[in-house]
């Protein structure tokens, strides 16, 4: 539970943690199976691909030599045209169940409501690395477009079979084929009946190119919708079976805090509770959540804490000394030609937290030796492996099922209450579960890793960047080269020892990363006397990322943002994960006074094809806004092991009150792949507002979160 | 605290047997498997647990449930009617207003109160009633629009 070393790597890493072995056995009986006769269609993928969906790198362990090629995905469409995909990428807000069923829709030319998803059960559906990295729009998208096509082919062929004539004279429309010009046809459902036939994707099978689609690049709304706003959908939280009780863990009094003595008599003799003390794990059942709160305040425990631990006041000084190649303090890194100005500069980014709204929760059920756990979790096929290993059973003993989750933002990676809630159900005997209070989720979850980054830069009185140094300590690498053409350039990510538990979050280091080198080049700007948009544009050569700031900056009204005492216009951009995005904002504060207000914003995104407008534009609003929080206001504050503001009574995210007007211009390149969305659009607002409130007050915020009380003179 | 033996629930008497001091909450999802009503934070800040109380937006998850035994309890399940959706949760569909939809519940209950007391609320008057429900996923400016539009399809009726 305490920040360990391995928690600590290189958080893109740490997206990529090995797993087993999976070996899909490609026995065909197992694919009719579960729904019976009709076409089966798998996409396979090396081994080693199917790992590197978190974002580059790592093989899977053992084969050496050739890779095994294992199944990502697959679908069956059955005697009743029913057509059901199978993946492991799991759905918590991004509507990926949505996109994903138009990507299918797409190329068997099928109805939606004929098709379903089964995702993210490590029973039914393939091995997959996790949901994160912004993968599952490039990889499982495309590969589910392949699986339907080759569908659609195998369709075709059993047609011509059927009406006895040539492929070239049918057509396939709202499942069915007809043939051309006749009101003859046959369902999809009359073509498999009796069939078994499997097949896989081969390099042969053609997908539609995205000018063509139909019902990929529509907002199709939401497919399971009215589910939502019905309160019918059973989120992880939700899941209840026959029995079940209801588990909670004492916690330790403070992060590297070992027990000293404990004493359970009292929990013990309450009614219908059981205690677990298994090493350092100390947990209860009980009939219903009070019963088990009050079984837990009941049990006497004594903790040895370590003094000095770090703070959240000492948190940069300690990122810096305790990193493990410090580069030089940027005062002493290079010289200053004649004709040049020079800039050296420090930013930081605080801890911050998920804080999904539907906090981690697991409910867990042993039957003859069989574990299945139910839970919100973007790594299904990992926490697997976790309970494996935790319990020393095979993996194939354990099943783990993600029913669309209450939102995740990066952070929930790891099996905590799936782990918590499967030893409590071992010994009470009955199914538990656990959910975490929000305090545990502030606490024993784990945060966007703080960093501090050091620029060292120079421009030429005519605005030419001539020299760029970059150190991140701490908060990672995604999104750490600069896209602005500059001839001497360095960017280099510092592992350092972090003082607390932390991992992935939506965009990552994009937004640290961001945040330094889009104010740092807004500093550059002014040394040279150069508009923000004129400066960028100068040193600039790529061309989408030029695009999305011009088509940004138009939307917005730059030229005639005019930032005036108080008042303050700025602009930032970048590109990551295959997104390019701008953003420029409005914003009121005073120099002296005791708020910053953002007005207006408005961003420009472009990744490729648009796969649904709609729901596109909600992600880049929603990261937006989530944006907001980091840049405005949220930080964990901690010192001697304890988070101090574990509340969202006192750790703020953005509410209705805080929302400016937004504008978000989508840019749809039908002649470019679709990359994933739901992450990059966070990384402009930070930088943009920074910019704005210098504007406004001449003030440079250089940390975040930027607080009004830096307004103060 | 008391047992408590039956509570009102959408215009249902229904029964239960369950100690007085457990929250609202916990009794609708856990004994009644009303789970539409949501744990978001269990203080009162994030509005996911909302339901009405007598018409008025309670937060479920610090109520004890002895404090409703002679209340009228309305959840996100009671506002279907006959299979029809509400013209809020219509409004919701629409508008796109959610993406975890965790906070769904919260927010429409929220607005469904708010639109009882004010049929025509100006921004304001939304931000101002709504200021206590998160959306982390950040649909707020969604789910603005989707109020105003429930409360014009109310009032065409």
């Amino acid at each position: 539970m305490n920040a360990t070393p391995e928690m600590n790597l290189e958080p893109e890493r740490y997206e990529l943690q090995e797993s087993p072995l999976y070996h899909f056995d490609l026995d065909r009986r197992q694919f009719f199976k579960l729904l019976g006769s009709g076409v089966v269609v798998l996409f396979f993928v090396e081994a080693a691909i199917a790992q590197e969906s978190g974002g580059g790198g790592g093989g899977r362990r053992g084969g050496g030599g050739q890779r095994p090629m294992e199944v990502s995905a697959w679908l069956h469409i059955g005697e009743d045209g029913t057509v059901t995909v199978f993946t492991g990428k799991a759905e918590m807000g991004q509507n990926i169940r949505t996109s994903l069923t138009q990507a299918v829709a797409e190329e068997l030319h099928t109805p939606v409501e004929s098709i379903r998803m089964v995702m993210a059960d490590t029973e039914l559906t393939p091995y997959d690395a996790g949901t994160f990295g912004s993968r599952t729009t490039p990889d499982m998208g495309s590969q589910l477009h392949k699986v339907a096509a080759a569908a659609r082919e195998a369709l075709m062929d059993l047609a011509a079979e059927h009406f006895k004539v040539d492929r070239a004279t049918l057509v396939v429309a709202d499942g069915k084929i007809s043939k051309n010009g006749t009101k003859e046809s046959v369902t999809f459902g009359e073509l498999t009946k009796g069939q078994k036939i499997l097949q896989s994707v081969t390099a042969a099978t053609v997908v539609t190119p995205a000018k063509d689609w139909k019902i990929a690049g529509t907002s199709l709304p939401k497919v399971n919708g009215r589910d939502f706003v019905t309160g019918k959908h059973k989120y992880p939280s939700d899941m209840k079976l026959p029995g079940m009780l209801f588990g909670k863990v004492l916690r330790p009094a403070a992060f590297e805090a070992t027990l000293a003595s404990l004493d359970t008599k009292l929990a013990e003799a309450m009614d219908g509770v059981t205690v677990v003390h298994d090493g350092n794990f100390v947990g209860v059942t009980a009939s219903d959540v009070l019963q088990a709160a009050h079984a837990v305040d009941a049990i006497k425990a004594d903790w040895t804490t370590p003094t000095g631990q770090p703070s959240s006041q000492t948190l940069f000084d300690y990122l810096r000394k305790n990193a493990q190649n410090p580069a030089p303090p940027p005062s002493l890194i290079g010289e200053t030609p004649d004709g040049e100005h020079r800039l050296a500069q420090t930013y930081t980014v605080a801890y911050i937290a998920h804080t999904p709204l539907e906090t981690r929760a697991a409910v867990a059920d042993w039957k003859d030796g069989k574990l299945t756990v139910w839970t919100g979790s973007q790594r299904p096929f990992g926490i697997r492996s976790d309970l494996a290993s935790a319990f020393g059973i095979p993996e194939a003993s354990v099943r783990v099922i993600v029913p669309d989750t209450g939102s995740g933002y990066g952070g929930k990676h790891t099996g905590e209450t799936a782990i918590e809630a499967a030893r409590l159900a071992k010994a009470a005997g009955k199914p538990v579960k656990v959910m975490w209070t929000r305090e545990e989720e502030f606490t024993w979850a784990y945060f966007r890793p703080a960093g501090v980054i050091d620029i060292t830069s120079r421009v030429k009185n005519d605005g030419t960047l001539t020299y760029w140094d970059f150190h991140n300590y701490n908060s990672g690498n995604s999104g750490i080269s600069s896209p602005y053409d500059i001839p001497d350039q360095h960017s280099e990510f510092h592992q350092t020892r972090a003082p607390l538990r932390s991992g992935s979050y939506r965009g990552l280091a994009a937004t640290a990363n961001h945040f330094a080198r889009e104010v740092n080049m807004d500093e550059l700007a002014a040394l040279v006397k150069m508009g923000p948009l004129e400066f960028r544009l100068k040193n600039l050569k790529n061309e989408r990322l030029r695009a999305v700031l011009e088509t940004a900056t138009k939307a917005f009204g730059w030229s005639d943002a005019k930032s005036s005492s108080g008042h303050g216009y700025g602009l930032a951009c970048g590109t990551e994960k295959g997104g390019y995005l701008a953003t420029c904002v409005e914003v009121l504060a005073e120099l002296g006074g005791d708020s910053i207000t953002v007005v207006r914003a408005v961003s420009a995104f472009e990744c490729g094809a648009v796969v649904n407008p709609d729901h596109l534009k909600n992600q880049v609003e929603g990261a937006l806004v989530m944006g907001l929080g980091g840049a405005l206001s949220e930080a964990i504050e901690f010192s001697n092991g304890k988070i101090e503001n574990p509340h969202l009574a006192n750790y703020r995210v953005p509410r209705f009150r805080d929302m400016p007007k937004i504008e978000v211009v989508l840019m749809d390149r039908k002649d470019l792949p679709s990359a994933g969305a739901g992450e990059s659009p966070i990384m402009g607002i930070a930088p943009a507002i920074s910019n704005a409130i210098f504007a406004a007050t001449g003030i440079r915020m250089r940390s975040m979160p930027m607080r009004p009380d830096g307004l103060k003179i | 605290m008391p047992r408590i033996t039956e509570l009102n629930v959408n215009g249902t008497r229904v029964h239960v047997d369950v100690d007085g001091q457990r929250t609202l909450l916990s009794v609708l999802r856990d004994d009644l498997d009303l789970t539409g009503t949501k744990y978001g934070c269990g203080e009162g800040q994030c509005g996911a647990c909302t339901v009405l109380l007598d018409g008025s937006p309670t937060r479920s998850c610090i109520t004890p449930v002895g404090s409703t035994s002679h209340k009228s309890i309305s959840t996100i399940e009671g506002l279907e009617q006959n299979g029809k959706l509400h013209p809020l949760q219509e409004a919701f569909l629409r508008r796109g207003a959610m993406q975890c939809a965790y906070c769904t519940s919260g927010m429409i209950m929220t607005s469904y109160a708010l639109l009882q007391k004010k049929p025509n609320p100006s921004d304001a008057e939304i931000v101002q009633a709504m200021n206590g429900n998160i959306c982390r996923c950040g649909t707020y400016l969604r789910i603005i629009a989707a109020i105003k539009e429930g409360a014009q399809a109310l009032g065409a009726k």
